[in-house]
């Protein structure tokens, strides 16, 4: 072995490595067509400084129409009392644990886009995250409503806050109900702090550029004096980072715990383990559906195509195939736990679901959640965008009536034959529920007529003009 | 009245900033700043600044969130109105944990946010180098480079040069009003 102990290396080499060339990887560009980075900031503030188009005000009066819906259902409900739901004995939730549990899990997507992909390094997330994330806090506004709400007397759901009362008791921390509190208050409030520090060097930007008085006075209020600063950057990094990785398990784990307010209770189809990670997967699933309707019309609208691009809509797809699958091994293994489980409830409880007197709810869950992503498996599919948004409507319809399968085929046919009933909803519900689509909508349409709806600098930082190298790493 | 601040550059990118910055700290500059549209990658270490203070911030706001949630369910359902509920403990640190948790995570975040405000102190509506006529274009695709007239270093004459030498463009006084 005379080679080895040769000191020149290129002999000690086996020959063959000298030929292996590795493929070049052709990661495709983030933003397209060779834009400058002032392109990138007159096209996201145009969005902002423009006229208000005239699409914006007739979706805004629809929106505003819709909402009022809500407003009639709940000035309804108050004035008469919690008895014009549908709710009664034995569905206790109807509705309303429906409603909320469906927009707190659209929120989730906002949340793994902006703290979850920002941990993995996933730079294709910088031009959808501000979407998203405002997406999240209109979402867990929705959801706010319908729990606020149920509690019947709503002028004491303050009582749920651990807030000293004229009776001098507490709230019990031994439910997961009063856990829920918890959890979905500090999402919100996270997810609002978030959102606004991410948008704080933007703001900057519109205050900067603002002409009109008020725009100075309103931006530069909210911009909080940033000047781009690079040890303002530093901090703000660092910032950013850590909220993303606060974020990270905050998101886990408030769908963990919505996922606790049924499986800690002692019911068939309820009470199992799988419940958290289902849960999740399911949020993130319908998140991302959720995301792909509102994303795509707006990039059509406001010509976005160069910063959404076909690799944003491929990657969004995709991850609603994974999360959708997930799901649909969730649903499978449920099944299968309950048959190897030999618990006749809990047999009883999954053979109801899929073929009882709620099995027409159970049949749309499945075909709009574990068939419809399928779909994604084509590229040809994925190209197609109208299709891609029709399929997220059903991604979304689907994860509505997940929620519902899980909460009231359970709940209609427990232990006792005798107690036995069949939910409807009333028009009070449904009046409620279709108006908070207008309330999201309404504060989705403010949104990006007044802040920015793409963060700026991280978008740039993704272009090829953001290497201080030059493209060469030295 | 009106003093002098600083002398500005304008760079036109990223690479430019990145290679003026490690000279400027070579050059032995205390006070200056460089301000972009984007965070530079690797501009702290040209300039010479080391790890953000943050983390600090936020475990100080984790620590104090868990403990508060500690503190909240043992006051609440142990001290202050102790309450049997399906024969489960008053205290224990097991059954609430889902509320230190989500506590830990609140006080963290707003540790975080408000760290990165003191740190960088804000809020500061007014500052100097919002005279700058084109202070605006660094939000936008301009890269500037800032010396102070506070650095020991500063000189009417050879900064300015110094800084055209390594390229910077529409070398400009920064001045501010005083009262």
């Amino acid at each position: 072995m005379a080679t080895l102990s040769n000191t020149d290396s290129t002999e000690d080499r086996p020959a063959i490595l000298d030929k292996v060339n590795p493929a070049p990887w052709n990661e495709p560009p983030l933003v397209l067509n060779n834009r400058s980075f002032n392109w990138v900031t007159e096209k996201i503030c145009g969005i902002v400084e423009g006229k208000t188009p005239t699409w914006w005000w007739w979706c805004f009066i629809t929106a505003m129409i819709i909402a009022s819906f809500t407003g009639m259902g709940l000035i309804y409900l108050v004035s008469t009392g919690v008895g014009v739901w549908g709710n009664n004995n034995p569905v206790n939730w109807g509705w309303a644990i429906v409603n909320f549990v469906f927009w707190i899990g659209i929120g989730h997507a906002g949340t793994l886009i902006s703290a979850i992909l920002c941990l993995l390094k996933q730079k294709w997330r910088t031009s959808i995250n501000r979407g998203s994330e405002a997406m999240t806090v209109f979402a867990v506004m929705c959801a706010g409503i319908f729990p606020l709400f149920h509690v019947g007397r709503v002028w004491f759901a303050w009582w749920l806050f651990p807030l000293p009362n004229a009776n001098a008791i507490w709230p019990n921390f031994r439910s997961p109900l009063e856990w829920d509190v918890f959890a979905v208050s500090t999402y919100f409030t996270v997810s609002i702090l978030f959102w606004y520090m991410g948008m704080i060097p933007d703001l900057a930007v519109l205050r900067d550029r603002a002409k009109e008085t008020w725009r100075k006075y309103f931006y530069g209020f909210l911009a909080m004096g940033w000047r781009n600063a690079n040890n303002h950057w530093r901090n703000f990094e660092m910032a950013y980072l850590l909220l993303a990785g606060l974020s990270t398990p905050l998101v886990l784990s408030v769908h963990t715990i919505v996922s606790f307010d049924f499986a800690v209770a002692n019911l068939p189809g309820w009470h199992t383990t799988i419940f958290p990670p289902y849960f999740v997967a399911g949020a993130i699933f319908s998140g991302f559906g959720m995301v792909l309707t509102l994303l795509l019309p707006l990039r059509a609208v406001f010509g976005l195509h160069d910063l959404i691009t076909q690799t944003h809509i491929d990657n969004m797809c995709k991850i609603t195939l994974a999360t959708g699958s997930m799901v649909g091994y969730a649903y499978s293994m449920e099944f299968f736990i309950a048959w190897y489980g030999a618990n006749s409830y809990e047999g009883f409880a999954f053979i109801n679901r899929a073929f009882g007197n709620y099995w027409w709810s159970y049949w749309i869950m499945v075909s709009c959640n574990v068939i419809c992503p399928q779909l994604f498996w084509f590229k040809k599919i994925r190209e197609n965008t109208p299709l891609v948004w029709v399929i997220s409507i059903f991604v979304n319809v689907g994860m509505w009536f997940e929620r519902f399968v899980i909460a009231n085929t359970t709940l209609s046919r427990d232990f006792l034959p005798s107690s036995w009933g069949y939910y409807s909803p009333t028009v009070v519900d449904i009046f409620t529920f279709f108006g908070t689509f207008g309330f999201f909508s309404i504060l989705f349409l403010l949104f990006l007529r007044f802040l920015p709806l793409m963060p700026l600098a991280e978008v740039k930082s993704v272009m090829p003009q953001a290497d201080p190298h030059g493209g060469k790493h030295s | 009245m009106e003093i002098k601040y600083g002398i500005s550059a304008t760079f036109n990118s990223a690479k430019d900033i990145y290679v003026a910055a490690g000279k400027i700290r070579e050059e032995g500059y205390q006070n200056w700043e460089c301000y972009t549209p984007i965070p530079v990658h690797g501009l702290d270490a040209q300039m010479g600044v080391g790890r953000s203070k943050v983390p600090c911030f936020t475990l100080l706001g984790g620590v104090t969130g868990f403990f508060t949630g500690m503190l909240l369910v043992w006051f609440m359902n142990a001290f202050d109105y102790p309450l049997i509920v399906g024969g489960k403990p008053y205290f224990s640190p097991i059954y609430p944990f889902p509320v230190f948790y989500e506590l830990t995570i609140l006080f963290a975040a707003f540790g975080t946010l408000f760290g990165m405000f003191f740190l960088n102190r804000l809020p500061q509506h007014n500052h100097a180098v919002f005279e700058h006529p084109k202070f605006g274009k660094t939000g936008d695709d301009k890269f500037m480079v800032v010396i102070e007239i506070e650095d020991s270093k500063f000189d009417d004459q050879a900064t300015p040069a110094f800084l055209k030498d390594l390229g910077g463009k529409s070398v400009t006084v920064i001045r501010e009003s005083i009262d």
